[in-house]
């Protein structure tokens, strides 16, 4: 007899809840079944424990890709923990953040916001003032660099609201390697000037037109591309999401502004900060953020996913607080997608949060209770964005504009005493176009 | 016995290789799937490679993104192609039938439900791209419990160890993806074909078939001649997109298709 009937006859499931329920055993069955790391608490020891050498995260993660990528990406694994640990390696990669990128960026406490908010000290962690204006760059200078040692002569990749197309593209230009980029078309519209810039650095723009029209299909046909072009091309993805090494990997180049911004706290303050966020799309910056602090247990983490038109409204980008589990673009994670297991359609004001996957680390981040995932929907976000302009003299990024949000609500709710750390992952001067017409004003 | 194994078992006493046409399920819409797949056995196919309809097809060229396009607009789930397979049972009890597609509707209906729901459909194989056997422990369990063929791709770029562990995890045949791209990429090279198989037959007994590349009979008869199986999917899917969802044009097309690609086979 099938399990799901003797569930059945046992009462366990009925025909309404069955599928929701069967769907919860499996997962449940499976977080209780494995040792380490996926049965860890919150309080041990978290930072180089996962992924295992498979790639995963708990049960997320992996490597579920066809045939014909798996050895490229032992290759690529293989060669990524060679360079990890070669000296000649990472003094490249220190020199190139401190002198092309303007690393370290600044923590910068932001009294005027502080005040107009009466609660917890702001501290914003200035990802915006990096070359290209976001933290995209971190990770690009260091695949490209990966690239260049294997030998390869052309890079791909994929890009929502263009910052990771445009480091990418800065990155090729530096090192005199051809780029292709790929964009789905609705973003192509809504980010004209990023595909100019990508364009001006040389790179080829390749509109795609197939399912959504959006981040997820340009990473689908990145991946074609690749499959296609395996002996000359390196495939830089711009977020800790797809199969392993590439969560690992994207998290390791852009921990960067988690421990920049741990030294800096100490030395402004005196001491770790209380809560950290960070808005959460595929989730680089807040992996980029949160991964020193792991172990800092008395740190709690904060990321923000875009909640569009409202969780309710369906119209949205939530998967880790309105998904469930599932597997695309080679790693199992959270995903919005139906019944049938088919990814649906995302929604969010800001482009680089449009994506109905998320990495599995922040999965996995979840599933422990080490960090909380909550949603910010788009007026919120407007009104950051317009508030932090106003009172700070900055313009971030509509994707950074959701982790200023909660922000507005976390820090009235602590004492004056206690320090937030929010991540401005990039600056708003991509989304102008998007906020003027928003707004019925033609710039 | 299972239907792909005795497939094979009588091909080989006649010195016959299988024809295995792949068609995506529900395209371009749901009424056409069970009449084509019985026109496709008449016209030759001795295994169906039945597509199951996902949103973000990554391993999949341009032709079989629109197939699957088209059959989602009809809302086609992996229970409605199981529908159609058991349709396609009442009348043909002997022709193999392999869903094809990737992970994840699979994963949400559950491993352990859906091999019972396939094996009752009458499915005899499951070959997801997007699984390879470092994470298919699980399925395959599911699948060989309800005496179900896993199936599994081979790539150019496999070495001896990959083939050694897909080969063991695979049963009914593998399926050797001839060129380093996604469905419908051109340029097949026979020879480095025919070097890869013996490579791949060093490690195992299960019929090898060929896939990727395959557009006419001049290209099945040179992949028959060195593998066990050849495999058309874009070039069928292709002619059934030119023919606009008329469904005698799409049934006609399709059989004219595979019998030159039978008869070039049988030479």
């Amino acid at each position: 007899m099938p399990e799901w009937v003797c569930l059945l006859k046992a009462g366990v499931i009925n025909a309404k809840n069955a599928k929701k329920k069967l769907f919860c055993m499996k997962y449940e069955s499976k977080v209780a079944n494995v040792s380490q790391p996926e049965n860890m608490k919150v309080g041990d020891k978290l930072i180089g424990q996962a992924p295992d050498d498979r790639g995963h995260f708990g049960i997320y993660g992996g490597k579920f890709v066809a045939e014909t990528l798996m050895v490229p990406l032992q290759e690529l694994q293989d060669a990524y923990e060679q360079y990890l640990t070669d000296p000649d390696f990472i003094a490249e990669l220190d020199a190139d953040l401190q002198n092309y990128v303007g690393r370290p960026s600044p923590l910068y406490l932001a009294e005027g916001w502080t005040r107009y908010l009466g609660g917890a000290q702001i501290y914003l962690k200035r990802e915006d003032l990096n070359h290209t204006g976001a933290h995209k760059v971190n990770n690009t200078i260091g695949q490209a660099l990966l690239a260049k040692r294997l030998g390869k002569t052309r890079i791909i990749a994929e890009t929502g609201a263009g910052q990771h197309g445009v480091a990418t593209a800065t990155v090729a230009a530096r090192l005199g390697l051809k780029c292709v980029i790929y964009m789905g078309a609705v973003d192509i519209a809504r980010q004209a000037i990023n595909v100019y810039r990508m364009k001006l650095l040389g790179a080829e723009v390749v509109s795609v037109d197939s399912g959504s029209k959006t981040l997820k299909d340009a990473l689908n046909e990145a991946m074609r591309d690749w499959v296609t072009n395996i002996d000359d091309t390196f495939y830089i993805i711009g977020t800790v999401a797809g199969p392993h090494p590439y969560p690992a990997m994207v998290r390791d180049f852009q921990a960067i502004i988690g421990r920049e911004a741990r030294q800096q706290i100490q030395q402004q303050a005196g001491r770790l900060p209380d809560a950290l966020i960070a808005c959460v799309g595929g989730g680089s910056n807040a992996i980029g953020l949160f991964y020193p602090f792991l172990d800092d247990k008395e740190v709690t983490i904060h990321g923000v996913e875009a909640a569009g038109d409202g969780l309710d409204s369906g119209r949205h980008a939530a998967p880790l607080c309105a998904g469930r589990p599932g597997v695309l673009h080679g790693n199992r994670t959270y995903l919005m997608e139906d019944d049938d297991g088919q990814i649906i359609e995302t929604h969010s004001v800001s482009a680089g949060l449009d994506y109905p996957g998320v990495g599995p680390e922040h999965a996995w981040l979840k599933d422990i209770g080490r960090a909380e995932y909550v949603a910010i929907n788009d007026d919120e976000a407007l009104q950051a964005f317009h508030d932090l302009t106003r009172i700070e003299g900055i313009i971030p990024a509509l994707e950074s504009s959701h982790a200023l949000a909660y922000a507005t609500k976390l820090a009235p709710t602590m004492d004056k005493d206690q320090i937030i750390i929010v991540n401005l992952s990039g600056r708003g001067d991509k989304d102008i176009h998007t906020v003027a017409a928003l707004e019925g004003i033609e710039v | 016995m299972s239907r792909i194994k005795n497939c094979f078992d009588k091909l080989k006493t006649k010195n016959r290789k299988a024809l295995i046409p792949y068609v995506t399920a529900g395209d371009p819409d749901p009424g056409i799937t069970v009449p084509l797949m019985h026109a496709m056995v008449s016209a030759g196919a001795d295994i169906i490679e039945l597509g199951v309809p996902f949103s973000d097809p990554m391993a999949d060229g341009p032709v079989i993104q629109r197939a699957a396009e088209r059959a989602l607009a009809h809302h086609v789930s992996l229970r409605d192609v199981l529908a159609m397979v058991a349709e396609f049972r009442q009348q043909d009890n002997a022709t193999p039938v392999v869903l094809m597609g990737y992970l994840n509707p699979v994963e949400v209906m559950g491993y352990a439900v859906f091999a019972e729901a396939a094996i009752q459909a009458g499915v005899d194989g499951v070959l997801t791209v997007d699984l390879p056997p470092e994470e298919a422990d699980e399925l395959v369990a599911a699948l060989k419990s309800q005496q179900l063929d896993p199936i599994f791709l081979l790539a150019p770029t496999s070495d001896d160890e990959r083939i050694k562990l897909i080969c063991a995890a695979a049963s009914g045949y593998v399926y050797y993806v001839a060129v380093k791209g996604v469905t419908g990429a051109g340029n097949l090279d026979v020879r480095a074909v025919a070097d890869k198989l013996a490579q791949i037959r060093k490690h195992t007994d299960l019929p090898v078939g060929v896939g990727f590349g395959i557009k006419d009979a001049e290209s099945a008869a040179a992949i028959a001649a060195v593998a066990d199986a050849v495999v058309a999917g874009s070039a069928l899917v292709q002619k059934i997109e030119q023919a606009a969802a008329q469904h005698d044009r799409i049934k006609t097309e399709i059989a004219g298709l595979l019998m030159q690609m039978r008869a070039g086979m049988d030479v």
